[in-house]
């Protein structure tokens, strides 16, 4: 597929509306964004598979669909075997010369939230990798699940207030630190994974497109900033972002091939994390003099993480 | 093309590899699967085709059971033929999936080898995981012996795939005694195997994107009873597709096939219902019986436990005095299903016969053609008092003391 450079935020975001805007996602939420922004970086058929979770409970309830393209969802864990499936049955049929229209070039793409990727897809989505399906998934990371209303999962970072991980007079919150699915996922044999962010709108473009050009599977974390559990206004989404990019909690990079890091985005002013976390009711408590030390072991990872990127992005391996 | 694969008249196969044939005669698109004894030999088998030549389709050796269904549900959507082989554990770690497949209705074929469901470990055969998919929507074919297994397989294919149907289908055989038996097996060549199960007619596939589809979408109390009750009615309208491809099976191989297979049964007084390789040794049993002792005794068998045929059943029992239910499943503190299946159906005759049920063979306990003959002089004992003379559930073949459920309050 060739890449067509984008360059004009308007023309782009009604460039090939696949995806509409008749869907009951939150005001505010950054979901709808990123999957539009997928949809219209590719003029390619499209085969998509979502996992259970908001972007799925808001996008296909009978008897209507937010999709103008195919759509499958099976359960919470399994959007990557389905588009796997999907791929298979694709190959095979080309094969045997049984498609309709067999010289439209397809892709094929999964989205899950961070609970379905982190979490209870994990296996699924490391055996599609593995086995080496030419897909794209997709995680819409807002940290939590919060199609059930904001428990924790292994993206939730420390110090966060979830309903399962709630603060309370003697708990900061979320004690564990977040996983690092993008490294996982390089070293599962990704050829192409990323760290991208719908406020650097050309940036996540150029990435889906290179994901959907790259063959093979590849694996794409995207920040979702969630109105409802980061508890923030809804018109602050982009706002949000651009703290949660600018601060380095979210740095943007790209990871080919397993070793080749690049940094795809370098904050003129890096600003403070606390910034990022004082934005948010989700961190609120860590602003009380007993919880300094999260505070300072936030700004502290952070710090490290940055480090350890432009390191590997120098060294190459 | 996949190449032709040389046969002869009469084959030595066991139930797995006879599954194994009847998949790659199919030329299924995509199979996507994970090995689980005793149904492994099926995977390899078929893997054993691709690496040579005779399959053309996509084989996805998944990560788990799970994602084998998960696999085959995308792969189903996508427009073209699918199936996949399971036993026990992996059974039930795909049960979600098996729900959502039929709820799509995506005509899956999947061979399923009995076994029993852990705990304990067992990996002999029973009913365990037969039963634990009675209620997901799936048509459930069983196959009494190798033969079978291969023309239920292919059988399989033309009823889910119906344009009336379009639901997915199972064909069970018993772990080990059928799936590892060699036995003389009479194949179709692959032509003519291919033009009975036919091509595969695609309908709403996520790969014609001048129609983009939306599959597996979110109904709440407004629209979810519709949908199931459809699904329902697709499930029982099936039974008169099962009968046609039944007939045209018989026309094409000579081999006879009915949703409830009679043996025996013109002139019974007595009668044995069972699945699995259980029928078999009832027989023998039934034909030893009447030349040994002249007790009139038959042994019905339902070839199609999904949809249940209520209408067969009932038609085969109505005229004899007691019939005795072998369920090869722990019922877990219930009658056994087959019990009260086959119960509800009589009780809507005149003649109510007495019904007992026995619970045996489990974790691959082996059932003797000396203990059927036991249980069908203990019918005959209770036709001639008029009342069940024992409890009315039983264990068969158990160590220890008489274990034994409910009496009769008919006499």
């Amino acid at each position: 597929m060739a890449i067509t450079p984008i360059k004009n935020l308007k023309e782009f975001s009604t460039a090939n509306d696949r995806f509409e805007g008749a869907h009951l996602l939150c005001p505010g939420c950054a979901h709808s964004m990123i999957v539009r922004e997928l949809m219209n970086c590719s003029d390619d058929n499209l085969v998509i598979a979502t996992n259970t979770g908001c972007l799925e409970v808001s996008t296909a309830v009978y008897p209507y669909t937010a999709w103008d393209t195919s759509w499958i969802h099976i359960g919470f864990e399994n959007a990557a075997t389905a588009a796997a499936g999907a791929e298979a049955m694709y190959k095979a049929r080309k094969r045997k010369g049984t498609l309709k229209d067999p010289d439209a070039p397809v892709k094929f793409v999964a989205f899950g939230g961070d609970g379905s990727t982190y979490d209870i897809g994990f296996q699924w989505l490391s055996g599609a990798v593995e086995r080496g399906h030419d897909f794209t998934y997709i995680c819409l990371d807002n940290e939590v699940y919060a199609n059930t209303g904001g428990q924790r999962s292994s993206s939730t970072p420390i110090g966060s207030s979830t309903t399962t991980s709630p603060a309370g007079r003697v708990s900061y919150g979320e004690k564990k630190m977040k996983k690092d699915m993008v490294s996982i996922m390089a070293a599962n044999g990704a050829p192409y994974v990323a760290q991208l962010a719908p406020n650097k709108w050309k940036i996540m473009a150029k990435g889906f497109q290179k994901a959907l050009a790259t063959e093979g599977p590849c694996f794409i974390n995207t920040v979702s900033s969630c109105t409802t559990e980061w508890k923030f206004d809804p018109k602050d989404t982009v706002h949000i972002t651009d703290l949660a990019t600018d601060s380095l909690v979210f740095p943007l990079y790209e990871i080919i091939d397993g070793y080749e890091l690049n940094i795809l985005y370098r904050p003129k002013n890096i600003l403070p994390v606390k910034d990022y976390l004082g934005a948010q009711g989700r961190f609120k408590h860590l602003f009380k003099p007993e919880n300094k030390h999260v505070l300072d072991e936030w700004q502290k990872r952070v710090d490290a993480s940055w480090e350890r990127l432009q390191r590997r992005e120098e060294a190459r391996i | 093309m996949a190449e032709k694969y040389d046969l002869q008249e009469v084959e030595v196969w066991d139930g797995n590899y006879a599954a194994a044939h009847a998949l790659r005669q199919a030329q299924v698109d995509v199979v996507a699967a994970y090995p689980i004894t005793p149904s492994t030999p099926i995977v390899e088998n078929y893997g054993l085709f691709v690496a040579n030549g005779y399959v053309d389709g996509e084989f996805v050796m998944v990560e788990s059971e799970h994602a084998a269904m998960s696999g085959c549900v995308g792969a189903a959507a996508a427009g073209g033929r699918v199936a996949t082989a399971t036993s026990s554990q992996g059974f039930a770690l795909m049960a979600e999936v098996l729900y959502q497949a039929s709820g799509m209705r995506l005509p899956i074929v999947l061979t399923v080898v009995n076994r029993a469901l852990a705990s304990p470990l067992n990996v002999r055969g029973d009913h365990s995981d037969m039963y634990l998919g009675r209620d997901s929507g799936w048509i459930q074919l069983d196959a009494f012996n190798a033969q079978e297994a291969y023309d239920m397989t292919l059988c399989a294919f033309k009823i889910g795939e119906d344009a009336s149907v379009r639901l997915p289908v199972m064909v069970h055989q018993d772990g080990f005694i059928t799936s590892h038996t060699a036995q003389n097996t009479n194949p179709l060549q692959d032509e003519e195997a291919y033009a009975f199960v036919g091509e595969y007619q695609t309908y709403q596939e996520m790969l014609d994107f001048s129609k983009p589809v939306t599959y597996g979408a979110q109904t709440e109390e407004d629209w979810h009873f519709e949908h199931k009750a459809k699904q329902h009615k697709a499930l029982m309208d099936s039974r008169a597709i099962i009968d046609d491809v039944f007939e045209a099976f018989e026309k094409k191989t000579g081999r006879e096939y009915k949703r409830v297979e009679s043996y025996m049964m013109e002139d019974a007084e007595v009668a044995i219902v069972a699945l699995g390789a259980t029928v078999e040794t009832c027989r023998l049993a039934a034909q030893q019986l009447r030349a040994e002792e002249g007790i009139k005794v038959g042994v019905v068998a339902p070839r199609c436990f999904r949809p249940f045929p209520f209408d067969k059943v009932r038609e085969a029992l109505s005229d004899v005095k007691t019939v005795c239910c072998m369920d090869r499943s722990s019922p877990g503190g219930a009658m056994g299903a087959l019990f009260n299946e086959v119960s509800a159906a009589l009780y809507s005759t005149k003649n109510r016969p007495l019904v007992t049920n026995y619970i045996y063979g489990l974790g691959g306990r082996d059932f003797s053609v000396e203990e059927a003959k036991r249980i069908m002089r203990e019918q005959k004992a209770h036709a001639d008092a008029g009342y069940i003379t024992t409890a009315i559930q039983q264990f068969s073949g158990l160590r220890g003391p008489k274990l034994g459920f409910f009496e009769t309050n008919r006499r």
